[in-house]
């Protein structure tokens, strides 16, 4: 470690402001809320503008780290933004939903010996002045070339494809399902952790620069990619998520009051329930809410049900605190914001009522053993340690599969055993020509960023084709 | 938005016929299929069967009851106005199939979405009888096309003001012990469908239902219309919304759809305040 490292760990990461826990944990508002100049500046000075950056190596789309904080640090922050946006369509959204602590800001220099720069806070603050004070100017954009390209899902990954080859000169069509542009980040994300109005923003901004929104299409049954092909489109990216719930499958799953996480949050976001009866879409209330699983899904679950004005709200995992997959920014906000954790605990049966309303559930307590597959400790049940936990209302966050609507009228298409596309890693290629894949569909359940990053991979890959050939 | 081209009032104003201009669903959509509809920014999504597709003029109609606030607001939409979403075609298609003689059951507004079903099964050879029921006349909807649609149109009204006094399920064990019929299609309230399974089964007569559960999005995603079926968890949207009538267990269904009756009645009691002090 050099000299220069050590003193800039010596100097305090500034920490963002943010709600405190009591007040936020009972309303929608977002949790942080952002550095003002003076921070961001005082930040972007932690930098030591590493020659060989280990931040950007950690990045899955390659973020110019170094390079857009020297910028803000210089104060010039239209500059900064623009060195964001080539590389990275959705800044606003990055700094505020990606794991830093496994990229960027976990490969810091500066990190080694106190807490690293706050790279994710800093890209963050970039997007805001921009929205809040810039210019509005669009970056430059190549002549037209007279190419079309859908784009299938308007998530994170279809987001980043259509703002690539926009600017490139093609002309863009994303075709969204639900009545709604943004995907996970509409449905699945809440308010508190990244407003609606930003997302909005983000289409809008692609909108701007040419790209055509259809919202309410549903491509396998409004449409088929081969009817897209007819309709004159040359190259289609498939986008479309994971989408499909897993549930416990243990007895009494289907309880009312027993939802899956991808109901419960497009109830609350995506329909804002959340608002009702502003809104005319309902949502359960729970007084006692279990969650199941404990991912970024299942805190954002958690946060939302004692927001919605729950008296506890108890996330049940069957591992132990250093398996859960969680950002750690969102189990430290859930903790404080009042969410107890039930680890090394797993439900066994749910209990309900003559009304076939949920009463509680039955689990197991768990103890780590050998570890598995995934490298992690399997959790192994304790004999004869049953207990009951009384709820009426669980959430069911274990993860989602492959939703099998488009890959099921697309038989050209291969898929793998688990009903995910099979895509080239490099480029997103599948083995239907002409047709591009990339995010939760080919991956399964995983991040924004590497979404956008298996985006930005395979927007190369169909510009190479339109310019050249497959 | 979605403009409305035609609207009726049907069964004494509490049933409602709405086409709309949908060129993309009207086209891919075929007999079984369902939409979902939004009124506007604030509406909830509301799961529908089409009971009429017309490809060359690029419309749907949907024919429902009026029972809560999502569908009072629907009924305040006029000619020209529209929905602000409309969604489809969701779910998969009746599997129409030249079986020998059939019987179409409909009750309530099921007797909507019965109606292209009779039509497709009568349109590929089958012998049809249809029997279909309400509560009285006034409330009985679309005599005139299901007669159309079949060979032999029964009706019956709970009152005995038009047709069999009684219920459907009464004449359709007469229609049953007359021998020979391959297939039932039943299309209403979930007791009726219930009801009509368990005497088809007697006669062990294979039998399909459309289930109509609480859904939001209509694609698989959300798990919200999780029905059992031959102790099997299945998605109404993507796996239905058609089933064997024979493996359903309608007990749970019911207390599923009552999941959100609270609020329901107070939305849709707080609607009418409103809307009637105006």
């Amino acid at each position: 470690m050099s000299e220069a490292a050590g003193k800039k760990a010596q100097i305090e990461r500034v920490a963002m402001p943010e709600q405190d826990a009591k007040v936020r944990a009972r309303n929608f508002l977002e949790v942080p809320t952002g550095y003002t100049v003076k921070m961001a500046q005082e930040e972007a000075s932690r930098c030591l503008q590493c020659k060989k950056p280990g931040c950007v190596a950690g990045c899955p789309v390659s973020v110019d780290i170094p390079g857009f904080i020297d910028l803000i640090a210089q104060g010039d922050m239209t500059g900064a933004i623009r060195n964001l946006w080539s590389k990275n369509a959705l800044p606003a959204v990055c700094g505020r939903v990606c794991p830093q602590e496994v990229q960027c800001e976990g490969k810091c220099i500066v990190g080694k010996k106190g807490q690293p720069v706050a790279i994710g806070n800093l890209e963050r603050f970039c997007a805001d002045y921009e929205r809040e004070h810039g210019s509005g100017e669009l970056p430059p954009k190549a002549g037209t070339t007279g190419k079309r390209v859908a784009v299938v899902g308007s998530g994170p990954s279809g987001l980043t494809v259509a703002g690539d080859l926009i600017v490139k000169g093609h002309d863009v069509t994303i075709f969204e399902a639900f009545h709604k542009p943004g995907g996970v980040l509409v449905y699945g994300i809440p308010e508190f952790r990244l407003p609606k109005a930003i997302v909005a923003q983000e289409v809008n901004f692609l909108e701007r620069l040419g790209v055509t929104v259809q919202c309410n299409a549903v491509v396998g049954r409004t449409v088929s990619l081969d009817e897209l092909f007819e309709e004159g489109y040359d190259a289609i990216y498939v986008g479309v998520g994971a989408g499909l719930p897993k549930f416990m499958n243990i007895p009494g799953e289907n309880f009312v009051g027993i939802l899956s996480a991808n109901e419960y949050l497009t109830r609350a976001n995506l329909m804002k329930a959340y608002k009702y009866p502003e809104v005319d879409t309902p949502i359960p209330l729970g007084k006692n809410v279990v969650v199941l699983g404990a991912g970024n899904v299942a805190m954002d679950s958690a946060r939302t049900a004692m927001r919605l004005g729950a008296e506890s709200v108890k996330v049940v995992y069957r591992r132990s605190r250093d398996e859960m997959p969680a950002r750690s920014a969102e189990i430290h906000h859930a903790e404080e914001e009042g969410i107890e954790l039930f680890l090394l605990t797993n439900p066994t049966r749910y209990l309900g009522d003559a009304n076939g309303r949920l009463t509680g559930m039955e689990c197991l307590r768990m103890e780590l053993g050998e570890p598995d597959a995934s490298g992690r400790r399997r959790p192994v049940a304790v004999k004869g340690s049953e207990f009951e936990i009384a709820c009426d209302l669980c959430i069911v966050a274990v993860g989602s599969g492959a939703n099998p609507l488009l890959t099921s009228e697309t038989p050209d298409m291969k898929l793998n055993k688990w009903g995910n596309v099979q895509a080239d890693e490099k480029n997103g290629k599948t083995t239907k020509p002409g047709v591009w894949a990339g995010g939760d569909i080919v991956t399964g359940a995983a991040t924004v960023i590497l979404a956008m990053g298996a985006g930005r991979a395979a927007a190369d890959s169909i510009h190479d084709y339109l310019t050249l050939g497959w | 938005m979605f403009k409305i081209v035609k609207r009726e009032e049907m069964s004494q104003g509490t049933v409602i016929l709405n086409e709309i201009e949908a060129p993309l669903i009207a086209k891919k959509a075929k007999p079984g299929q369902f939409v979902i509809l939004k009124a506007n920014e604030n509406g909830e999504r509301i799961p529908l069967t089409m009971a009429e597709t017309n490809p060359a003029k690029g419309t749907i109609t949907i024919i429902y009851m009026v029972v809560g606030k999502s569908t009072a607001l629907f009924r305040d939409l006029k000619v020209g106005e529209g929905y602000q979403d409309v969604i489809g075609p969701l779910g998969k298609a009746t599997h129409l199939e030249k079986v020998g003689k059939v019987v179409c059951v409909g009750g309530g507004t099921g007797v909507a979405v019965l109606h292209p079903i009779t039509r497709g099964l009568k349109d590929v050879g089958n012998d049809v009888t249809c029997i279909i029921g309400a509560r009285n006349k006034g409330l009985l909807i679309m005599e005139e096309h299901m007669k159309a649609a079949s060979h032999d149109l029964r009706i019956c009204t709970d009152d005995g003001s038009y047709g069999h006094h009684g219920f459907v399920t009464d004449v359709l064990k007469e229609v049953l012990k007359g021998g020979d019929i391959k297939l039932v299609v039943a299309i209403g309230p979930v007791p009726m469908m219930k009801a009509v399974s368990n005497i088809t089964k007697e006669f062990n007569v294979e039998t399909m239902v459309s289930l109509n559960p609480i859904m939001v999005d209509g694609t698989g995603m959300c798990g919200g219309c999780r029905v059992t079926i031959g102790g099997q968890t299945k998605f109404a949207c993507v796996d239905g919304p058609e089933f064997d009538g024979h493996q359903v267990d309608y007990d749970e269904l019911i207390l599923r759809l009552r999941a959100y009756q609270e609020e329901e009645r107070k939305c849709h009691n707080d609607y009418c305040t409103i809307r009637d002090a105006k």
